[in-house]
């Protein structure tokens, strides 16, 4: 609470001697392999190095010495170069991360349907703050910024797959289950957990396999279209038949119920409209 | 009345909505085959036609934004699709690839043989792995079907799509700092001009657009300019997703003509929950200056939201109810902005700093009404003295809740602290309660 200005203090790039340490021949050739595969994606060889830091991830589950020398190395960039990149990106670990990046959303809407108590909840749980690691290795806690699903908040990402509509209750028995290995499948995402080593290797662009695995679209997702389904509402020269039959029904009870709203919100926007149209701003 | 017209959220519904198969079996891929015989000037003059403007935030003119790209010299061609939504409250491009991914693929397709790119890029934001499964694996399928690869459908013309992964940066959105991270740099803004369309990707001509705006396309190009412009309003044309999130009874994505005014949306959406009563709501994101209860009925659309005084930015709407505190609300939205300022520009990086820093006092209920002179006195420094928007977006949330709520600021000195009970907001406590 004295630190007004703090959110986070997330510290410097960390490199210990031993991450300095050379790959083994193997692993370092599967990387040159790797490497050469990212490279061919793109006209500039140095457009693989977004790529490139996640595939090095992958290997030693943050940004290392040897994983910044290797970059290095493959892409002709100098040590500093690569640095300079791997800090700018909060996706890039500096120092080794859990099996498991759990990040509760702390950004306004989040935080104000529940986010906050998440957060004290989970972070009291864990005895983590932000970007801190379990002594076991699994859990790295954070916050984190607004990940597009405001209409399922508050959301949790672990390992960026989607947990939606949490409680603190809810991700505590999260955070407990992927300690203690039991199976936990994202609300929106394949029906297992990855660790953070095989996310890292898929956001490399090395497929997993599990992209047809989940659902579609979550609940929240498809509530437009449920309610458009409901009053048989279509786009313009579209047919209805995607309203099923006693869903119709509903909608005209539904009509009847709103339609004196329905009809002074249409007054009131086409006197708006007119309106617009005069007013014709001519830049 | 307007009514909701489900056309990119059409077969959200379909258990396999986001394969190929899906896709086929509702038009999917016949607006590629119907633009390979058209010529590529009647493709930019349907788009201009039509009407539609960028769905990303800024709201410029797609088709004249095509048409900007100079004369083919021989040299490459880029098309390069914002996918690095991050604005908060933003949500509606996400599920969109998630749910849908050839929509985005097929327009890619349609608007590079437009331009004459024959190499496309997807930058997604690196936070949204099952998004990049999806659209990794939507790719694949487009090649071994022909829309994408060499020669398509006996064209001549060739495409490779490449869809990159960025890692977790909001200034990434901003375009200019969107190509020096495809291009392995540290995302941060150009000085423009060189506008894109003439010194894009690799110094070489391109087109950046958004996700929302690439999806759109293939519908235009299926039914026709007219019938997009017949949607919306006079210099708004067409459908798009409304995104409602917060204190409503059905939060979620609203595919709608623009035009549509909140007190419609909330209608569909079950109204305010527990029917409490709506304090503040942000029209397209945290960068559009906050509206309240006097907003229900500006029409969503360009010109009407900017005439009341804030932006239609991605139609983001954040909705509070009377129970939150919009110092908290604000508070934290410039803590996102402090935290990603790229660093670049000093109005930007020490401004975003200082709010936060009085901010921050603010809701603990330290110091005095000076502060809220303060506040509006950095953000003058800040607003159009930043390298890029994100610096601009960052004062839209402090002043406009000064305007609006400048008592509830006072309220916090002369409480001592802020006078809000955080669990009735919550979305849980109030389950609980309700029970």
């Amino acid at each position: 609470m004295e630190h007004y200005g703090e959110q986070t203090a997330s510290g410097f790039l960390h490199v210990s001697a031993e991450s300095k340490e050379p790959y083994a021949d193997d692993i370092r050739d599967s990387l040159h392999r790797d490497a050469q595969a990212i490279i061919a994606r793109y006209p500039v060889k140095r457009s693989a190095l977004l790529p490139m830091l996640h595939l090095v991830q992958s290997v030693d589950g943050y940004i290392a010495g040897r994983g910044v020398s290797f970059c290095a190395e493959e892409l002709d960039l100098t040590e500093a170069e690569v640095s300079g990149v791997a800090t700018f990106y909060t996706q890039y670990k500096r120092h080794p991360n859990g099996e498991y990046t759990v990040g509760v959303c702390t950004n306004t809407l989040c935080a104000i349907m529940g986010g906050d108590r998440i957060w004290e909840a989970v972070s009291e749980h864990l005895d983590l703050e932000h970007d801190e690691t379990s002594r076991d290795g699994k859990i790295t806690l954070e916050r984190v910024e607004c990940n597009a699903a405001c209409d399922f908040a508050p959301v949790v990402m672990v390992n960026w797959e989607f947990y939606d509509n949490q409680t603190p209750e809810s991700t505590i028995a999260l955070v407990d289950d992927l300690r203690s290995g039991v199976a936990v499948k994202p609300s929106r995402g394949p029906d297992r957990q990855v660790s953070f080593k095989e996310m890292s290797r898929v956001l490399a662009g090395f497929p997993d396999g599990l992209a047809d695995q989940g659902v579609g679209a979550g609940p929240a997702s498809i509530e437009g279209l449920k309610v458009a389904h409901q009053h048989g509402w279509t786009a313009p020269g579209d047919s209805a038949s995607g309203a099923p039959a006693d869903a119709a029904e509903q909608a005209g009870q539904v009509k009847d119920e709103r339609a004196v709203v329905r009809d002074a919100a249409g007054e009131s926007l086409q006197g708006a409209r007119e309106s617009t149209a005069n007013d014709k701003a001519g830049e | 009345m307007t009514t909701l017209t489900p056309i990119l959220s059409k077969f959200w519904d379909h258990p396999q909505s986001w394969t190929l198969g899906t896709y086929e079996d509702n038009d999917g891929y016949q607006a590629l085959k119907k633009a390979l015989g058209m010529e590529q000037s009647a493709l930019v003059a349907m788009t201009k036609d039509s009407g539609l403007r960028g769905r990303g935030g800024a709201g410029f003119p797609t088709g004249m934004k095509w048409s900007f790209l100079p004369p083919p010299d021989g040299g490459p061609r880029y098309l390069v699709v914002n996918a690095d939504e991050s604005e908060p409250g933003t949500c509606k491009d996400i599920p969109l690839m998630m749910a849908a991914p050839h929509f985005l693929i097929e327009g890619v397709a349609i608007t590079s043989y437009a331009i004459g790119c024959n190499h496309a890029f997807i930058y997604l934001r690196g936070e949204v792995v099952h998004v990049y499964r999806r659209l990794l694996r939507a790719v694949e399928e487009a090649y071994a079907a022909g829309h994408l690869g060499k020669n398509i459908h006996g064209s001549g013309f060739d495409l490779d799509v490449t869809v990159h992964a960025g890692a977790g940066a909001y200034i990434c959105g901003e375009e200019t700092a969107l190509l020096d991270s495809l291009e392995g740099r540290r995302g941060q803004p150009r000085s423009k001009p060189p506008f894109p369309a003439v010194a894009g990707l690799y110094a070489r001509p391109t087109v950046v657009n958004n996700v929302e705006s690439i999806a759109s396309v293939p519908p235009i190009l299926l039914h026709g300019a007219d019938w997009f412009s017949a949607m919306g309003t006079e210099n708004s044309k067409g459908f798009g997703f409304f995104s409602l999130s917060g204190h409503v009874t059905r939060p979620g994505q609203y595919e709608a003509p623009l035009g549509i005014t909140l007190r419609e949306l909330l209608d569909m959406a079950g109204g305010m929950r527990g029917g409490k009563k709506l304090k503040f709501w942000t029209p397209g994101g945290s960068s559009t200056p906050l509206f309240t209860d006097a907003h229900l009925d500006i029409p969503l659309d360009f010109d009407s939201v900017a005439k009341a005084g804030s932006m239609l930015g991605t139609r983001a709407l954040q909705i509070f109810d009377e129970t939150t505190c919009v110092v908290r609300a604000v508070d934290r939205w410039i803590d996102f902005y402090k935290h990603e300022s790229c660093g670049k520009c000093t109005p930007c990086r020490e401004g975003t700093w200082w709010l936060k820093q009085i901010l921050g006092r603010l809701e603990h209920g330290v110091g005095d009404e000076e502060d809220l002179d303060k506040l509006l006195d950095v953000s003058d420094n800040i607003l159009g003295r930043s390298f890029c928007a994100l610096g601009d977006g960052a004062t839209s949330p402090v002043t406009s809740s000064i305007e609006y709520f400048r008592d509830e600021y006072i309220a916090h000195l002369t409480h001592g602290g802020c006078p809000f009970d955080r669990d009735a907001s919550a979305l849980f406590a109030t389950e609980k309660a309700s029970v």
